[in-house]
């Protein structure tokens, strides 16, 4: 016992950088001050919460910047188990304004719909805070916890239309199959630190080939944790839950998961591969290259077949998965490394971009149609110009056609493959090629419809969109055509060096 | 390669200054036509006017230098640059693509196709020439590959919407066969890049640097640039979207599609397949030849099944995108020339033929040839153009068709020393053969349509009687629609003088354009003669 207050008394709390750290202070200030306020005011009132959730993501947006802008060097804490380098703060800029850009989509429904309020920015905000952390964990612990604490609100936010027995479905569904995935990591994780006795990842990847020897076992856990975050990112074949969730969850919580939660998988499997597994390429890219050719192949067939708007872009969004772990495919081959890194990063960026702004469009419809079929969208070029030319924008982006955001990102993932020059990039490339093609079959259906089918029953009134979605549409719209024409304003972010400087590599 | 960047804002302007006309239409409401009408207009006519000055600052001494040349970062991470410039080769093209341009929009201004929307149809339009000038001009491959990519969506709107019966149908094809093609002309430039140092995407770097790739893995990349060429060519067997999409397409659409967009894909030979990679190109070049060669065939036995003027048209693009792809395919000066000036002639007529063919579908609602008949009674002067753009068509001496087929087919007779001299002699007959089809379908189109008695179903109108006799019939509806059947209006006489004038130019003085491109072409083949 005395030793014990002994071995108290002699510890010393680690440096904090308040500064880098102040992204995730912000917001977890913010998510007390939303769950105050909304006890204390009374239900007319309560439309406030969602505008302090938008200033409290912008407020934690600032010190992204301003750490960006004033240092080159990485901060690392915590003997570099959380650490804020430009691959960190790039994706914590990105989830914080996916973030904005969601609570611009929900305003409005949120309200019309009925649900509660005040909770539903708690717990999107809860989401937004477990992705920041997860760019900067560099072990396995954080990143458990991340993924947890953006993973659980999530659960709840699927199931919000409560009354509503697929939104129901969605959110026991993910829940399952979540906790099921987390538990398969978590297996895969204890494997590994039963090999090597470290959850520190930079340790973890000078230990997994001390040996000189490659152990079945790290095998299987390297594996495992893959496994795990394939369901997150809905990979083939742990994509089940996907199209189902997305079809019952709000949709301004569908554009989240298919955006921001999936970027947040994407970011661990990221760190975890180029961090802790970089011995373990034997293991991982082969087993990548599956998942992503299975994923852009199955995602495109199933895609071609829906007639549901929001289905048809969860497949999508599946497919897109299978091209951003194209280049990961390649991840530990020689020079393509590097350009992976670069080509995962800016995918997630123009990819988030391109599909909010689809699901912001697919909201303004709903409000006048009540459908999510793509037969509703029939005529909307002659009675809503503007939306119209904006999901034809959306859809073209999706689709890789140039001068829009998707074909920098798709041309960045063929680049990295092809930069490996062996059998895997090349033959992944023309699987991808072919699957571009046919995955631009079914943006063009909804383009048609848009065009060049007569509006359904004769309905032309406009559409109406609130100011709150106008400005989503907006921020999207634009974020989708300057990274298309000058894609060097998210290129240069991504570089390896900072990514695994922060370990002395 | 040497560069002239004196003035070198000036491509700039000329390929964006449409845009800019975009932005303000953007700002108009939808419902002041007229108004669009005169920005869209006004625009082109500005582009124009850019062009004719670039046309003017033109150092024709030195056309096969890139002039007015730009190199700025634009994609610094893939090392691909903001880099435009014109030599010999591009300028009648990129010519072509803003006077086809303003003409079209001329035309327009009283032949909006259903359903109407001049601002959605003036926007895309001035969109496709930004995509057109800019191919033409790129001296990157990102760039190229961008601004090739600019003219589909427009395209593909423009025949989905403003086009005939099967509009939906045509307008996918359209979408996939060239989506298909671009996908593997990007893989292909990708392994251009990685196989030249990874260092430059640049099309005079690459040049210098394409002789040293590996001879296997260059058949292949050339392989990859052949299929996205050919399919927008199209060559034969990429070539059944063309027929669909033309005769789906509103004439606007379809003389732009013929004039310039076709021509992108011959331009990507000339300028990129073939300079960066010479020795694939010799391997390739007799395929390439043989394909040409039965496309001009196929073509052609295409016309002669057609009922449908459009659609033969269309088809007898295919035989005379043939004729260029043969002269490509020698790989010499003479043939290049040959291809490139069929290239323009063939923009200039067949532009002219869709033209003719949309008026009279105006006129009659119809292109089924069987139908129509005597055109020349009823309207002496459409008839006459008519004729006059059949002959050119099909290549009758000093008209412009002549000089684009007649070089290909000479220039066959003795292709590059590396080639076989026997099968580019038995091409050059078959070739020949090719021509005498085409007098036989552009004829016989000719006899059917304009020689013989006016037909009985249109005999009433456009004739005072006609009066009389609708009133005696007030049930026939089909009537209202052939009230106008007038000869060629005003406005139709504005938009296609000056094709009529440059077919005859450029067929009486060839030398014209020949002395513009053929610097620029000698320097190209420069490898092939060794």
């Amino acid at each position: 016992m005395i030793a014990a207050l002994r071995a108290a008394a002699d510890f010393t709390a680690p440096p904090i950088d308040y500064h880098a750290l102040a992204p995730e202070i912000v917001l977890g200030v913010g998510i007390c001050v939303v769950l105050l306020i909304d006890l204390f005011v009374d239900e007319r009132q309560r439309w406030i919460t969602s505008s302090i959730t938008g200033f409290v993501l912008l407020a934690a947006f600032i010190p992204v910047v301003t750490v960006g802008v004033i240092g080159d060097d990485v901060r690392s804490m915590f003997d570099g188990r959380y650490v804020i380098d430009e691959f960190a703060l790039v994706l914590k800029a990105l989830f914080v304004l996916a973030g904005y850009v969601v609570v611009l989509l929900s305003s409005d429904e949120i309200e019309d719909g009925g649900y509660y309020r005040g909770e539903y920015y708690v717990l999107l905000l809860s989401s937004v805070l477990g992705m920041v952390m997860m760019a900067s964990s560099r072990d396995l612990v954080s990143i458990f916890v991340s993924l947890e604490f953006l993973s659980i609100p999530a659960y709840m936010l699927a199931a919000w239309n409560k009354r509503s027995s697929k939104s129901n479905e969605a959110g026991v569904k993910y829940y399952l199959l979540g906790v099921f995935a987390s538990s398969v990591m978590l297996y895969g994780m204890s494997l590994l630190y039963g090999v090597t006795g470290t959850t520190l990842l930079s340790e973890l990847g000078t230990a997994i080939t001390a040996e000189g020897q490659f152990a079945g076992v790290e095998a299987l856990g390297v594996v495992f944790i893959i496994v795990g975050f394939a369901f997150k990112v809905s990979a083939v074949p742990f994509h089940s839950w996907a199209p189902d969730t997305y079809e019952g969850a709000p949709t301004p919580i569908t554009a989240f998961l298919s955006v921001a939660s999936k970027a947040a998988g994407f970011v661990a499997l990221v760190t975890l591969i180029y961090v802790a597994f970089p011995q373990a390429s034997d293991v991982y890219q082969p087993f990548v290259w599956v998942l992503s050719v299975l994923s852009m192949t199955v995602g495109n067939v199933l895609a071609l077949r829906q007639t549901n708007i929001v289905r048809m872009l969860a497949y999508s969004s599946i497919s897109q998965g299978g091209f951003i772990l194209m280049p990961l495919s390649v991840a530990g081959t020689g020079s393509s490394s590097e350009a992976a890194l670069k080509a995962v990063v800016v995918y997630l960026v123009i990819y988030a971009a391109t599909n909010l702004g689809a699901f912001a469009v697919v909201i303004a419809v709903a409000r006048k149609t009540r459908s999510g079929e793509i037969s509703s969208y029939g005529g909307l070029f002659g009675y809503a110009p503007a939306l119209g030319v904006l999901m034809t924008i959306f859809m073209a982006s999706l689709a890789g056609i140039p001068p829009l955001g998707g074909w920098f990102a798709k041309f960045g993932a063929f680049k990295a493959v092809l930069d490996a020059g062996n059998g895997w990039g090349y033959s992944i490339a023309v699987i991808g090629a072919v699957n571009a093609v046919i995955a631009a079959a079914y943006y063009v259906t909804v383009m048609r419809e848009i065009w060049m089918k007569p509006a359904p029953d004769g309905d032309v009134t406009p559409i109406r969109t609130p100011a709150a979605l106008q400005a989503a549409l907006v921020i999207t719209c634009v974020v989708t055509v300057l990274l298309g024409v000058l894609p060097d304003l998210v290129g240069r972010y991504g570089d390896l060096a900072d990514l695994t400087g922060a370990f002395g590599r | 390669m040497d560069v002239i960047s004196d003035q070198n804002w000036l491509l700039s302007v000329g390929t964006f200054l449409p845009l800019a006309g975009v932005l303000v239409m953007l700002l108009i409401p939808k419902k002041e036509e007229l108004l669009h009408k005169q920005v869209a207009l006004g625009t082109a006519l500005a582009t124009l006017a850019v062009g004719i000055y670039t046309l003017i600052q033109f150092d024709y001494g030195q056309a096969q230098k890139l002039q007015f040349y730009a190199d700025t970062e634009w994609i610094t991470v893939i090392k691909s640059g903001y880099t435009v410039g014109l030599d010999g080769i591009s300028l009648p093209l990129y010519m072509l693509s803003m006077v086809i341009t303003v003409l079209v929009m001329i035309y327009s201004w009283d032949h909006i196709p259903a359903p109407g929307n001049p601002k959605a149809f003036l926007i895309l339009m001035l969109v496709l020439q930004t995509g057109m000038a800019g191919t033409f001009i790129a001296q990157d491959l990102i760039l190229f590959f961008v601004f090739f990519e600019v003219v589909l969506l427009p395209m593909y709107f423009m025949i989905g919407v403003w086009g005939g019966e099967e509009r939906q149908y045509a307008s996918l094809k359209f979408f996939l066969y060239t989506m298909f093609g671009s996908a593997l002309m990007l893989v292909s430039f990708l392994a251009l890049f990685y196989k030249t140092g990874a260092a430059s995407f640049s099309i005079p770097f690459l040049i210098e640097k394409g002789i040293s790739i590996d001879q296997d893995v260059a058949i292949w990349i050339f392989a990859g640039m052949f299929i996205g060429f050919a399919v927008k060519v199209p060559m034969f067997p990429f070539h059944t979207w063309l027929p669909d999409a033309h005769t789906q397409a509103p004439t606007a659409g379809s003389v732009i599609l013929a004039a310039i967009l076709l021509k992108l894909g011959t331009y990507g030979f000339v300028r990129i397949a073939i300079p960066i990679l010479p020795q694939a190109a010799v391997k390739w070049a007799p395929a390439i030849g043989i394909l040409a060669v039965v496309g001009i065939i196929y073509g052609a036995l295409g016309c002669l099944a057609q009922t449908d003027m459009k659609r033969l048209i269309a088809f007898s693009s295919v035989a005379h995108m043939g004729f260029v792809m043969l002269g490509i395919s020698t790989l010499t000066a003479t043939g290049i020339n040959a291809a490139l000036f069929g290239m323009v002639a063939h923009g200039l007529i067949t532009g002219m033929l869709f033209f003719v063919a949309g008026s009279i579908k105006e006129r009659y609602h119809t292109l089924e040839i069987s139908r129509l008949s005597g055109m020349l009674h009823q309207m002496p002067k459409l008839g006459w153009i008519l004729g006059f753009c059949a002959m050119a068509s099909l290549g009758l001496p000093g008209l412009a068709g002549f000089w684009g087929e007649f070089p290909a087919i000479l220039s066959a007779y003795s292709p590059a020393p590396e080639l076989s001299e026997g099968l580019f002699r038995t091409l050059m007959v078959i070739a020949a053969l090719g021509t005498v089809l085409a007098a036989g379908y552009l004829l016989w189109l000719y006899q059917r349509t304009a020689f013989g008695e006016v037909s009985p179903e249109f005999a009433s109108h456009g004739s005072p009687a006609h009066s009389l006799g609708a009133a005696a019939n007030p049930d026939h509806a089909a009537d209202e629609h052939h009230d106008d059947i007038h000869d060629v209006s005003v406005l139709e006489w504005i938009a296609w003088a000056p094709l009529l004038i440059a077919i005859v130019v450029l067929g009486l003085y060839p030398q014209l354009m020949f002395k513009v491109m053929d610097p620029a072409v000698t320097e190209l083949v420069k490898v092939f003669n060794k």
